[in-house]
């Protein structure tokens, strides 16, 4: 246990010290506050003469103001932080001689892979949290709302949830570092696969989807050959990490999001029906309704770092 | 001499795909000797070392170190042997006594005593002038004190030295070999030396080991194996010669 404290210790001062660190969170301060502040504005606008509007907290993260929301920027950019944060983790110990310094301490082994992980992991937390602090502080200043007891409550489970999310990425990139010898090859094996699950899992859905269910639109298609089309989409999509998150966090950020489906509405009868629930989910349905996305989020965060556990527990300390 | 044996290995075997890099290594290390494990690039020493610690796996035999299994009691084993590896490395933006600092923490050393200790070591090895200053502006033949001195903290019983003084200047390198003498002498501490250098070698050690091909083909004193190979005891044969003989048989 000493030696997880110990390693985890220095991992924590290393990333707080290190310019990389300092950079990457100037950038995401950056871009928090111009969004949430675009956020703002616009939110003042269209809530002009709404005399009760709902949620109006939650909707600094999820309106997007001129480009994208909040929610929708940790979607895309989170990964980078836990990529950059992890990339070098393991190879740069080994190229630079330490490793074999750190392992002949009498501590085990695992300690090293627990505590870099670890420390990452508290960097990453500490980062969303400080985050979705400021944000909210720049919305009690801008437009006046104190955010409810069920508003903080479903901020509390976005967080979790995008620290869960940006820890995948984070183990992932611990794991090509363990993989890979060099620091470029890690570095870029991590940032194509970031692309590839992000943007191409997307496409490749859509690809899929056409190519299984076909659905002609010229003639005119069946119900059926609708549903499954796009359930196969959506099957498929759940293969990429960015769409687990994005449907759990923007469900669990917007009340009056009820499903994380693709709305499929055929005629007036299922329009009309729909448009009967009008109201907001409350925080247990809405949690219902994402209950696998984060389950799945977080098993596959284990899972990766499992895996970097046994690889790295496997290998030859030299070489 | 009827000292007791502090390190053993049986049968030690390390494979990498077949090829065998240590091949059923035995031989023994009695407590309070140094120890010269001699043998070219390649022929299994760091391996050895590295099994003996508990850092690799053996594929087969197995070794004794202070009473312990290596594979099985790995930390307990690293707790009393202090290891400098080949080429070992530092953080670079940390100074002397941080470096230290961090090893102290591995070691689960208070932190009140590790102040004590770390002024001691850094002492002892002749660094307290320059504790504050980074260690990669630190020269060769420092950063290998500093190496020792980290393996000092936890007051070891054994050393294991691989390659102490490769690359070091003349000067360097006779204060390195002066510094191992001296640990064994003051301290007791049993020390295991790897090295390409005979002479230093045959200067400091109380037995050898000559390993080729992953097989120790001689261990002994130097006196004992000049015997063995030319016939003539005492000293009127260098290391030098004798490792050569060895080395034009296999």
């Amino acid at each position: 246990m000493r030696g997880i404290l110990a390693i985890y210790e220095k991992e924590l001062s290393d990333h707080f010290s290190s310019n990389r660190f300092v950079i990457l969170f100037a950038l995401i301060a950056m871009v928090s506050f111009i969004t949430s502040y675009m956020a703002g504005m616009h939110l003042r606008e269209s809530l002009e003469g709404v005399t009760k509007p709902r949620f109006v907290f939650l909707m600094l993260f999820n309106t997007p103001g001129a480009l994208f929301s909040m929610v929708q920027f940790v979607a895309f950019f989170g990964p980078l932080i836990g990529l950059v944060l992890g990339f070098d983790a393991l190879n740069r110990e080994r190229a630079h001689g330490t490793l074999v310094k750190v392992v002949s301490q009498p501590i085990y082994r695992d300690a090293v892979i627990n505590g870099k992980f670890l420390a990452g992991a508290t960097v990453i937390a500490i980062m969303v949290v400080s985050i979705v602090l400021v944000i909210a502080g720049f919305g009690l200043a801008l437009l006046g709302v104190v955010p409810g007891v069920e508003e903080i409550w479903r901020l509390v489970i976005y967080v979790i949830i995008s620290i869960f999310y940006i820890s995948f990425w984070l183990g992932l990139s611990i794991l090509f570092s363990i993989l890979f010898r060099g620091i470029a090859t890690s570095a870029l094996a991590s940032v194509a696969l970031w692309i590839f699950l992000s943007f191409f899992v997307s496409l490749g859905a859509n690809v899929l989807a056409d190519t299984i269910a076909p659905v002609d639109r010229q003639k005119g298609a069946s119900a059926e050959e609708v549903i499954k089309n796009a359930r196969i989409k959506e099957a498929v999509s759940l293969f990429s990490p960015m769409a687990l998150y994005s449907n759990a966090s923007g469900t669990i950020i917007d009340p009056m999001r009820k499903t994380t489906r693709t709305f499929v509405l055929l005629g007036p009868i299922e329009q009309l029906s729909a448009s009967r629930f009008q109201n907001p989910l409350s925080l247990g349905q809405s949690l219902l309704v994402v209950y696998p996305h984060i389950v799945a989020l977080i098993a596959i965060s284990l899972i990766c770092f499992a895996i970097s556990y046994t690889v790295f527990m496997l290998q030859e300390i030299r070489m | 001499m009827n000292a007791q044996v502090i390190i053993e290995t049986n049968d030690l075997t390390k494979a990498y795909d077949h090829i065998l890099a240590v091949d059923h290594l035995n031989f023994h290390i009695e407590e309070g000797e140094i120890f010269g494990f001699l043998g070219p690039n390649g022929a299994g020493k760091s391996t050895t070392l590295l099994m003996l610690l508990g850092l690799t796996r053996p594929t087969e035999g197995s070794a004794v170190v202070c009473g312990y299994d290596p594979v099985r009691m790995a930390t307990k084993v690293k707790r009393i042997v202090g290891y400098l590896p080949e080429n070992v490395g530092f953080y670079g933006d940390m100074n002397a006594v941080q470096a230290l600092e961090y090893i102290a923490d591995l070691n689960s050393i208070p932190r009140a005593e590790a102040k004590r200790k770390i002024a001691e070591v850094l002492e002892t090895v002749g660094l307290s002038d320059s504790k504050e200053k980074k260690v990669s502006a630190y020269s060769r033949g420092m950063r290998q004190r500093l190496g020792i001195a980290e393996v000092l903290l936890k007051d070891p019983k054994v050393l294991f030295l691989d390659e102490p003084t490769l690359a070091l200047d003349p000067d360097a390198a006779f204060r390195m070999i002066e510094l191992i003498r001296s640990l064994n002498r003051e301290r007791n501490i049993t020390v295991l030396i790897s090295s390409h250098n005979l002479y230093e070698v045959q200067k400091i050690s109380h037995r050898v080991g000559i390993m080729i091909s992953g097989k120790m083909v001689a261990q002994g004193s130097i006196e004992s194996l000049a015997k063995e190979k030319f016939g003539v005891g005492g000293k009127s044969y260098s290391l030098e010669e004798i490792y050569m003989k060895y080395f034009q048989e296999v």
